[in-house]
């Protein structure tokens, strides 16, 4: 992505936030995160940058033509962070949702694909 | 002295914000530096992932967006 010479005026990204927590339900949320911006179907941003309010990422957060926030437990971090930062549009998914109890979720290939797949009908 | 930053790979919308910032600076009767952020890298490194964008004294004010005159002079 990044030793692209295109242009990147073409439209605001679509732009996926994980959790990354430290139980492996925020492993698995980060991890599907980065499987979806490797397969194009995003791009995986910082979610430190919009605690940090950084502000590259804030301007390009909002100029996002649809944002995602993938929390691994209910705690939702990530659904709170960016409203603290003043994001009210944008898509949640919640590892629960999908049966994925935190501390009882081994960070497998296939739990991975299943959050992927799902997040992937939500940008769609 | 105003560092402005213009972050951009070169297309019209880039161009268009570059004369726009230069322009806004001039009437002002500011002085200032103008300098194109180019690569992809060095904008990623600024945190920017969609263009044009225009940095002021190495803040970013704004990105994906090519603004007017006014609405320049009024980040500057």
């Amino acid at each position: 992505m990044a030793d692209r010479e295109s242009c990147l005026c073409s439209g605001g990204p679509k732009l996926i936030f994980a959790c990354s927590g430290a139980a492996d339900v925020g492993a698995i949320a980060d991890q599907a995160a980065r499987k979806m911006s490797k397969d194009g179907i995003g791009k995986m941003f910082c979610l430190a940058g919009i605690g940090g309010r950084i502000d590259g990422i804030m301007k390009t957060t909002e100029a996002a033509s649809m944002i995602l926030a993938i929390d691994g437990c209910p705690l939702n971090c990530v659904k709170a962070c960016l409203e603290k930062a003043g994001f009210t549009a944008f898509k949640h998914l919640q590892l629960a949702d999908l049966g994925l109890e935190k501390g009882k979720s081994p960070v497998t290939e296939e739990a991975v694909s299943r959050v992927a797949d799902k997040a992937k009908l939500m940008l769609a | 002295m105003k560092k402005i930053q213009i972050l951009g790979t070169g297309c019209p919308k880039c161009k268009k914000l570059s004369e726009n910032a230069e322009a806004a600076a001039k009437e002002m009767g500011i002085e200032y530096t103008l300098e194109k952020i180019t690569q992809i890298n060095d904008m990623m490194k600024m945190g920017v992932m969609v263009t044009p964008a225009l940095a002021v004294d190495g803040v970013v004010k704004t990105a994906g967006k090519v603004l007017t005159v006014e609405e320049i002079k009024k980040l500057l």
